[in-house]
């Protein structure tokens, strides 16, 4: 009597139950997904970009490769995030001090290589953009670069028939579906998997003591103790801004400032990373040194005094870094050894054949 | 014959269950609507892009080519004292002059009652400002086409609230010979460094006629932003002067001013 009693009732909850539950969205059909691993060397510090958000998979990662080489993310054509980021240039634009892009107009700055992007807390030499999925709106809509609209490069990547993108976003994502979230998330998949961790600095890292020479190791000192305030940890830049004392007479270009309106701010500019630097002359936000040589000629002896130089060069008289002529050749002989050849030719980052550097 | 009513009363309570659960309708307040519509004056001419002509608080000439602006975060406050807050994530409208049908906002499942008072944002607060793309559809889609005059700084990550072209006598020529003017005011306080907040909030009492919502009562209420406003408020703003406000402090003069462009015309039932 009892038993049965619990039996309608839990009929009953069961028939209420049932009717309460969320109406099924339509799940789009994922084949079976072969994900990617951003590695993590151990001694790089942690992750800034939440994978969970964007989880990397072969699709996506391939997708990502066919939108950053190809010039359908421009106006007319003619441009690429490759044209600029050149792979054999650690993604940088090869002897180009500014950037051209669209109708061969002349950047604002110098093309930062792009690796490790993982772990980039802000983007640009401004820090303008804070998020890596919300960079490609910046060369996209630039006049100067890409001069066009996204919404409009949207439109063409869903016309388009070769590459089939509608194809390419149903493998990545599980549906034909081109949108904004999508479209930058897949650029991130790419950028994201370009990892510089196999120089021959990393070799003496992970344990082999020989990968560099006793100079090197000399220079590495010598590093460590004038340069590693700024360039910090395994990734060579503490990812702040800085006014690194170059003449700003000859330039309009007022750094970070321009993003936070903070006069404290004036000619300051982001720390680059060094890994892979032999490979990314010009050096500085407007490519003005092409030589290391020139780079430390500058902090050793050419550094100019104004309101806001870093105080760390304000410590010696008169301004800048003291460094013996002996000093600079074993620094540089020490950077070289973040120079990854493998990162650099590694096919699977390469051009799939657009052909849109120049 | 007590089994029997037992067994009865027992599927009728099954029954009851099933069907109330079954209801295809479990919001009361699904079909309820309230429409905020939004028209754009200077003084108390209506804007004609491109070929209307006015004059500003100093006496200049303009005309007006691009009029959009973001409002978000509404909230309804009830004659009781009560405030209704609508859905968060569907409440970004982006007003554009050039499209008739993105100055109608209409707030879907709002609850029946008298309302007394209209309150909103003008802009996109700093959180959505920050978040992740999924979390940002429609209007606050970067590549939607609504962002095709530019709603967006891809340079420097964030929304255009308030965004107003147009030309003038007044404004010096550039090498091209226009005598344009361009407001693009946005700023939502930084992210990981401080800068200028230009979020503004808007309060607008209705007045005497509450706004009655209801299963058959589906009320409009009129909204006026009259441009002149954005130059004349807590600072009369010169077009000679300043021809191009954007991404500087002075824009905060300039949300300043328009904080206090909108007033409410009307209430229709």
């Amino acid at each position: 009597m009892k038993k049965s009693y619990i039996v309608i009732l839990s009929a009953a909850l069961f028939g209420w139950a049932s009717c309460h539950r969320t109406p099924d969205t339509p799940t789009p059909t994922t084949p079976t997904v072969e994900t990617l691993e951003v590695p993590q060397p151990s001694y790089f510090p942690a992750m800034v970009y939440d994978l969970k958000s964007n989880p990397l998979t072969t699709d996506g990662f391939q997708l990502g490769r066919s939108l950053f080489y190809d010039g359908i993310l421009s106006r007319n054509g003619t441009i690429a995030c490759g044209t600029c980021h050149q792979q054999a240039a650690a993604f940088t634009h090869h002897g180009h001090d500014l950037s051209h892009g669209i109708d061969d107009k002349i950047g604002m700055r110098n093309a930062p290589a792009i690796q490790n992007m993982a772990w980039e807390k802000d983007f640009l030499w401004d820090g303008g953009v804070h998020q890596l999925d919300l960079f490609p709106m910046a060369p996209i809509e630039n006049p100067v670069e890409m001069d066009e609209k996204l919404s409009n490069v949207l439109q063409k990547l869903r016309d388009s028939k070769n590459p089939n993108y509608p194809e390419l976003f149903k493998k990545a994502f599980g549906t034909t579906e081109i949108n904004t979230e999508r479209f930058t998330k897949a650029l991130s998949q790419f950028m994201l998997f370009l990892v510089s961790n196999n120089s021959r600095y990393d070799l003496y890292l992970k344990g082999s003591t020989n990968a560099i020479t006793a100079t090197e190791k000399e220079g590495l000192a010598v590093f460590k103790q004038k340069c590693a305030t700024c360039h910090a940890s395994e990734l060579f830049t503490d990812h702040s801004f800085r006014n690194n004392g170059l003449d700003m007479a000859r330039s309009t270009d007022q750094g970070r400032f321009r993003i936070t309106q903070n006069p404290d701010d004036l000619y300051k500019f982001k720390v680059p990373s060094l890994r892979n630097v032999s490979y990314t002359s010009p050096y500085m936000h407007d490519g003005r040194f092409t030589t290391l040589e020139q780079v430390l000629d500058h902090y050793a002896k050419n550094a100019k005094q104004s309101a806001t130089l870093d105080p760390i060069l304000q410590q010696a008289t008169p301004a800048g870094i003291p460094l013996t002529d002996d000093e600079k050749l074993k620094i540089i002989a020490f950077l070289k050894t973040l120079s990854d050849d493998s990162f650099v030719k590694d096919w699977r980052f390469s051009d799939p054949g657009f052909g849109k550097s120049f | 014959m007590k089994n029997n009513l037992l067994w009865a009363s027992g599927w009728s309570l099954v029954l009851l269950l099933f069907i109330q659960s079954c209801k295809s309708d479990p919001d009361p307040y699904a079909n309820n609507s309230l429409t905020l519509s939004f028209s754009n004056k200077v003084g108390s001419d209506g804007v004609v892009l491109g070929s209307g002509n006015y004059k500003n608080a100093v006496g200049e000439d303009f005309t007006v080519t691009t009029f959009s602006y973001f409002i978000s975060n509404i909230s309804l406050k009830k004659a009781d004292g009560t405030v209704y807050t609508y859905p968060q994530d569907s409440s970004y409208f982006l007003i554009r002059e050039a499209n008739i049908d993105s100055k109608k906002v209409v707030l879907k499942g709002v609850p029946t009652g008298d309302f007394t008072e209209l309150k909103f944002m003008i802009g996109v607060d700093s959180l959505r400002n920050t978040m992740d793309l999924s979390r940002r559809k429609g209007v606050l889609d970067p590549g939607d086409i609504s962002h095709d005059d530019g709603m967006y700084w891809s340079w420097n990550s964030g929304y255009i609230f308030l965004k107003l072209e147009g030309n003038s006598s007044k404004v010096a020529a550039d090498a091209t010979g226009n005598q344009k003017f361009r407001y693009h005011i946005g700023g939502f306080g930084g992210y990981n460094t401080k800068t200028f907040n230009n979020i503004r909030t808007v309060t607008l009492p209705l007045g005497s006629i509450v706004a009655k919502v209801g299963p058959a009562q589906q009320p409009t209420i009129e909204v006026v932003a009259d441009i002149a406003k954005i130059f004349d408020g807590t600072q009369k703003i010169s077009l000679a002067q300043y021809p191009t406000v954007m991404f500087a402090d002075f824009s905060s003069t300039v949300a300043n001013n328009y904080a206090a462009m909108f007033k409410i015309s009307g209430v229709k039932d």
